[in-house]
């Protein structure tokens, strides 16, 4: 074999080898770390596996935020308007644009109970955003445009 | 009036497009041609001034009447913000994004007498095919300039207080200089291609441009960051966001351009695979305006859901995506020469550094379309989190710093292994970093002391190598040097802030004292205060550590018109350590307790410091002799290239 071709039979290989080592890589580290979102009826209905960390998402049921009195827990209900609703607790610090009546997305660990603990409470910088995961949910967007008299055109950052 | 003005100058700008792009291309080798794309271009950056003016106007003159303006301003809010305001929503923003893009084209056309006619022409009409592209999209599906005729409304809706920043005000500027200057190496590239010629200086002109477009993508980057960690409350710096994963990926495939174009600068090597990395990067800033503004991905900073939009961008992208690579299909494997290198040399390290740059890339793809994907096939909504990423990155990235580290005791073509002894002492220096990093750690971690180690390497060997060039260095090789600093410094913050960060939400009750990495923070209480356009509380903090004293004043801002609530974070800034306080919510006591996010990040500074350093790097590598005598171009390497 010439010096040239056994070069690029090297380079390709180096490539080759790397391209699939990062394919695979990329596969285990992505079935890993994949999260799949449920909707309240889900939740509800039992559909979803427990202790294993994944999304969830819904309105804020009005009335339903209790908060602890000596530490950061928090406890509220998160419903899609149409008789499915689940409970989340939650310990630290809410999003400024937590409120009731809000579309937010949890992220955690449903339990044995059927309560949901999240690690991670997410709600967009925006009064008048809808997380994509909730814009098919049924309910929801009317009640998030019914609070808005001007549509908006903006941007949240 | 003047809006409409705007809106027409806006069209004018690209009937001049359209005009520069027909001109340009039939008549590259025509010098009265020539001459016309030149004026077409200047009078092309000339309308989309006046649009963006236009624009301006509007905003400082509380002109609510476009509808554009009623939605992102407000009578009190003060000037600056109202100018920056511009571009704080998806329609004013594109406008900008446009006017950049024809102000490259004017510093290309004030640079046209560095380059032979026939390229820069070639150029010039790739760029105004582009810009035709992004002023139809702006005029026909997000024109700035509608009116609200006549329900127009008293006052504005206000700018989203997040905007009101200082960030807002540099940060978009400088990133859509970075995303649309990427325009300028796939230009050349297109230009290359259709000329059927690339060769060494080429690719000198064509890595000025990419040097700055990717200093200017690197600052914006940096400047996202820092306006995150310190505008959204939550102390972090990078969130993996699909809209920050938007800017990281064209910045991944730039940095692999800059690097592939110093091979086919000085060895005429990697040409093909150089002129796909310019279409890539070009083409994945697109794909980053794509995710931005279709709304496809959940994120913190959608602008507001478009189908339209999103199918206009996604059938540009595809039209740019599939044209450019017909053409690379056709045209690229013609200048193929063949250049010989060992193992050993700068060369086949480029090549590393490449694959190391483009895997990431793929992750970064990859983590970022994966729900679009799985949406479509599986009708599941998943969400991919930063363990994925993280997964990946810290391997890369150390054997990124590993490679760099090597780099200066490599020469090109090859190197005798004996050359390389200085970098090895230097590699002692690293050992003992690392050692040190590793003991003084709690707890310790090999992967930062690893980190830590390599980068410290990289610091080393690049000092020991500028000690022993220090009686003949070009401004090009200082620049490279102090952006490889740049990234080494990066790596040890990124290092040191992602695992010995200290952070604790508590509720604190006033004069409650807790006890933080060593300091004492003491919470005296929330007063209220009066901004512009803002009420406050502000809570008042004092830390005490040890020696010194300082007092932290977070706020919580509701917003006058619209009712926003806003955390201001409140941040004593240190070279080596931040100290940061956010406010909560306030917990309905009678006793006034608050929840109090209290954050100690150690060496989170070096972070946005290393990439300036790395932008500076890159700019200053162009003020270097051998990219401003331009014009010689060999004959007899043209000739080979084109023969062989």
């Amino acid at each position: 074999m010439n010096p040239r071709r056994k070069q690029r039979l090297f380079m390709t290989s180096f490539v080759l080898v790397a391209t699939a080592l990062t394919v695979s890589l990329v596969f285990m580290a992505l079935e890993q770390n994949m999260n799949m979102f449920y909707p309240p009826a889900d939740v509800a209905e039992g559909k979803v596996p427990l202790n294993q960390t994944l999304r969830a998402g819904g309105m804020v049921l009005e009335g339903s935020v209790e908060r602890a009195s000596d530490s950061l827990a928090v406890a509220f209900t998160l419903t899609d308007y149409q008789g499915s609703d689940f409970v989340v607790t939650y310990t630290g610090i809410l999003p400024d644009l937590f409120r009731e009546g809000q579309g937010i997305l949890v992220e955690g660990m449903l339990n044995q109970a059927g309560v949901f603990e999240a690690v991670e409470v997410l709600a967009k910088h925006d009064e008048n955003y809808m997380p994509p995961e909730l814009m098919d949910m049924p309910g929801t967007v009317s009640a998030a445009t019914a609070a808005e008299p001007l549509p908006r055109l903006g941007e949240r950052r | 009036m003047i809006p409409e003005l705007g809106l027409y100058s806006l069209i004018l700008a690209g009937c001049l497009a359209l005009a520069t792009t027909g001109g340009g291309l039939a008549g590259a080798a025509n010098p009265v041609l020539q001459r016309w794309v030149l004026s077409l271009t200047i009078g092309q950056w000339l309308f989309c001034a006046l649009a963006f003016g236009a624009l301006i106007w509007s905003f400082v003159t509380d002109d609510f009447s476009v509808a554009y303006v009623a939605n992102h301003s407000n009578s009190l809010l003060p000037w600056y913000y109202k100018v920056s305001a511009a571009w704080g929503g998806h329609e004013g923003s594109f406008l900008l994004w446009i006017l950049i893009m024809s102000s490259w084209m004017l510093a290309l056309v004030l640079r046209s007498q560095n380059y032979p006619p026939p390229l820069v022409t070639r150029v010039l009409a790739v760029l105004g095919l582009m810009n035709l592209g992004f002023i139809c999209f702006a005029v026909f599906t997000s024109n700035p300039f509608l009116r609200l005729i006549p329900m127009t409304p008293a006052d504005g809706a206000d700018l989203n207080p997040l905007l009101q920043d200082f960030g807002l005000i540099v940060h978009p500027p400088l990133l859509y200089c970075g995303y649309v200057g990427l325009a300028v190496p796939f230009a050349f590239a297109v230009a290359a291609l259709l000329e059927g010629r690339v060769d060494a200086a080429w690719a000198r002109w064509c890595k000025t441009w990419t040097n700055m477009a990717w200093a200017f993508l690197t600052l914006g980057i940096a400047l996202g960051s820092w306006w995150a960690y310190y505008e959204l409350g939550w102390g972090g710096w990078w969130f993996w966001d699909p809209v920050e994963n938007a800017s990281f990926m064209p910045w991944l495939a730039a940095t692999a351009l800059v690097h592939s174009l110093a091979v086919t600068d000085k060895r005429g090597a990697f040409k093909s695979w150089t002129l796909l990395l310019a279409i890539a990067a070009f083409s994945l800033s697109l794909l980053g305006a794509f995710i931005v503004r279709s709304g496809v991905l959940t994120s913190v900073h959608s602008f507001a859901v478009d189908p339209e939009r999103g199918l206009f961008i996604l059938l540009f992208l595809l039209a740019v995506v599939g044209g450019s690579l017909t053409l690379y299909a056709l045209r690229a494997g013609r200048g193929v020469v063949h250049v010989s290198y060992g193992l050993l040399s700068r060369e086949f390290f480029m090549l590393i550094n490449n694959v190391i740059l483009v895997v990431s890339l793929a992750v970064v793809l990859w983590g970022t379309l994966a729900p679009i994907g799985y949406e479509a096939i599986t009708e599941a909504k998943i969400s991919v989190g930063p363990p994925f990423f993280n997964v990946f990155y810290v391997p890369l990235g150390c054997a990124l710093a590993a490679v760099l580290a090597v780099l200066p005791g490599i020469n090109w073509k090859r190197t005798i292994a004996a050359r390389l002894q200085p970098v090895l002492v230097a590699g002692l220096g690293g050992l003992l970093v690392a050692v040190l990093v590793w003991f003084v750690l709690d707890p310790a971690s090999l992967t930062v002391a690893t980190a830590v180690g390599l980068a410290a390497w990289v610091i080393t060997s690049h000092a020991a190598d500028l000690w022993g060039k220090r009686k003949a260095l070009s401004r090009a090789y200082i620049g490279m040097t102090m952006a490889h600093l740049g990234f080494a410094v990066t790596i040890i913050g990124i290092a040191v802030t992602a695992t010995q960060s200290v952070e604790r939400d508590v509720r604190m009750l006033p004069q409650d004292t807790i006890e933080l990495a060593g300091m004492k923070v003491t919470f005296l209480g929330v007063k209220a205060v009066e901004g512009p356009n803002y009420l406050a509380q502000q809570g008042v903090f004092v830390v005490s550590n040890g020696d010194t004293d300082f007092s932290l004043r977070p706020e919580k801002r509701r917003y006058l018109s619209g009712g926003n609530v806003m955390t201001e974070a409140g941040i004593r800034a240190g070279w080596f350590a931040d100290t940061y306080i956010a406010l909560g919510e306030s917990l309905e006591t009678a006793q006034g307790a608050w929840a109090v996010r209290l954050h100690y990040k150690p060496l989170v500074r070096w972070i946005w410091l290393g990439a300036v350093l790395m932008a500076f790097g890159g700019m200053f590598a162009v003020l270097d002799r051998r990219y401003r005598t331009l014009r010689a171009r060999r004959p007899s390497a043209d000739m080979a290239a084109a023969l062989s």
